[in-house]
């Protein structure tokens, strides 16, 4: 069985998040950078535990970014994962990454492309979806527990006020979150063996973008926080019923 | 025209359908157009009330094996749906199905999406949709370059509006894929309110000390009528569930009342709940970040502030 997870840089989750060049551009001065945590801990380690499980998996992983994106996908090679492929190509509009994405799936033919559910910096939960268009696959996304049995993919999925399950032949592609795997810490021979694993980089292919950011903003700052005396409750419903009208 | 997908779970729309509508349709009023529906399978509800949320037509695909989700066909059959019905702008809720069918209705109709927004379009000049991004922590203004536009709308972030009207119906016929997914078994938590729909939330933290120490959380959400919450360390501990944790790799939710007992407020737990209207902090520790993110903060011991806000609430509950 083939295995593609789809890995993205993002800023680690403590970043501080700034702006530069008129509001236009993410500042990137001083930001440590991460593997995206959905793709990390539940998609990409949920492959490394089906290879665990069955010798015969196989594991690509790729990503669509710059070159300042290697230190990314060597990381997660130290985790787990046979080969990596990058695709040079720094757009951050989701269709763009989806048919980069769509066309190295066409020529890997994987049986199982992982996403994470979303990135932590633009959240656009979409590239799963993207691909299940592109691809013309099944589709399961927000999924929190995935076992393969033979040709079939078993998939609990989130639902509004619960779970679902279902069953589907492969190929699928399915978006992780949490449930799926627990984080792992990649160990020193992961971090050896990794340097030697194959990473192709592969041309950008796709350039047209569909949509374009024009600005950043920060959210208005809070007016400052109201204490009310822990023997005042009766004070504290008031606000809550007059003054936020919440209650 | 805005057309705006209407989800279903159970034959019964979804309550964040419903202000996609109010959001689809207050666009819609300012682009100087109409807004219509679309819903693929069936539900026990009158359609024609959904014009009540501002939409003149409601499109169907009455095939009852569009009852049961399935991504790879919903899309489909909803990108064919829009190219007979026509529409300049197609509007999803931001939730469990929306996310997952608007970018595969998107690549569809070579259409740009942008998915998340927390408000209206800017209109006058190009297509401009502000979204939350970094989990919260900032907006982004993107413009969407194609004749055809996708947009998600986060739930709560508008609000539904409804008036008077009524839709008309309109049957499309749509040619329907087979599923080859097959739904094999369904749990849903009985009896409570979906956090991402719940308009009051009570959470807990590390500051509660132990599972046993809930019931004065979950008196305070009973007497307010509010689901429960809690943070990361929490749901790890198996003190509560998985499906209570709200963070920025838990839920991500916007109620109108938060009520965060016993948690300090790390910044991945405030990415998951700053989009709430109002924030009250009880924690003991005067020093907590999440006093700075807070609207009201109670400085004291959650086993005594707690239940003298629930009596507090009984009381103003009775002379109501």
């Amino acid at each position: 069985m083939k295995v593609l997870v789809c890995i993205s840089k993002t800023p680690d989750t403590t970043a501080k998040i700034a702006f530069t060049e008129g509001n236009t551009k993410f500042d990137e001065n001083g930001v440590q950078w991460i593997i995206n945590p959905y793709d990390e801990w539940y998609s990409l380690v949920r492959a490394i535990e089906l290879k665990e499980k069955d010798a015969n998996v196989i594991i690509h992983l790729v990503t669509v970014g710059a070159a300042d994106a290697e230190p990314i996908i060597r990381k997660a090679l130290a985790l787990g994962g046979d080969e990596a492929i990058r695709v040079n190509n720094s757009s951050s509009d989701s269709m763009v990454v989806a048919q980069e994405i769509a066309a190295i799936a066409k020529e890997g033919a994987y049986d199982l492309i992982l996403t994470g559910k979303e990135t932590i910096d633009y959240n656009s939960a979409s590239i799963g979806s993207m691909l299940c268009a592109l691809l013309d696959q099944n589709y399961i996304a927000a999924a929190t527990k995935l076992e393969i049995d033979g040709t079939k993919a078993i998939v609990t999925r989130e639902i509004d006020g619960g779970e679902e399950t279902a069953e589907s032949n492969l190929p699928i592609i399915v978006s992780c979150q949490k449930g799926m795997a627990e984080q792992r810490i990649p160990n020193m021979r992961g971090i050896m063996a990794a340097r030697t694993k194959p990473l192709k980089v592969v041309e950008a292919s796709i350039q047209t973008a569909t949509t374009s950011i024009q600005q950043f903003d920060l959210p208005a700052a809070k007016s400052g926080v109201k204490l009310i005396d822990p023997t005042q409750m009766d004070e504290l419903v008031k606000l809550l019923k007059e003054e936020a009208k919440v209650i | 025209m805005v057309l705006i997908y209407i989800d279903q779970a159970d034959q019964e729309v979804k309550k964040a359908s419903l202000e996609a509508i109010s959001y689809g349709a207050a666009l819609a009023k300012q682009m100087g157009t109409n807004a219509e529906a679309i819903i693929l399978g069936t539900v026990k509800e009158d359609l024609s009330q959904l014009g009540k949320y501002g939409v003149t037509k409601v499109h169907q695909v009455a095939n009852d094996s569009l009852n049961h989700f399935d991504a790879r066909v919903n899309a489909t059959v909803t990108a064919e749906a829009v190219k007979l019905a026509g529409a300049d702008v197609i509007v999803f809720a931001h939730n469990t199905n929306g996310k997952a069918i608007a970018p595969a209705v998107a690549v569809k109709l070579n259409a740009g999406i942008v998915t998340g927004a927390s408000a209206l379009p800017k209109t006058d000049n190009g297509f401009v949709v502000t979204k939350t991004v970094f989990s919260g922590k900032a907006f982004a203004s993107i413009k969407i370059d194609t004749p055809i536009k996708v947009i998600t709308i986060n739930q709560n972030s508008f609000g539904t509006q409804s008036t008077e009207g009524t839709a008309t119906l309109e049957t499309l016929a749509v040619s329907v894929p087979t599923s080859s997914i097959k739904i094999t078994s369904v749990n849903k938590v009985q009896g409570e309110i979906p956090l991402t729909e719940a308009t009051l939330v009570v959470s807990g933290g590390r500051g509660l000390k132990g599972p046993e120490n809930w019931g004065v959380l979950l008196d305070l959400a009973k007497a307010l009528g509010a689901s429960t919450a809690c943070s990361r360390p929490v749901s790890d501990s198996d003190w509560r569930p998985h499906h209570e944790h709200v963070g920025q790799t838990g839920y991500q939710i916007a109620p109108n009342l938060y009520i965060a007992i016993g948690i300090s407020g790390a910044i991945q737990h405030l990415a998951g709940v700053n989009r709430s209207k109002t924030i009250v902090v009880i924690n003991k520790d005067p020093e907590a970040p999440f006093f700075k993110a807070a609207d009201y903060g109670v400085v004291g011991d959650a086993f005594e502030v707690v239940p003298a806000l629930t009596a507090a609430i009984l009381k103003s509950k009775a002379s109501a």
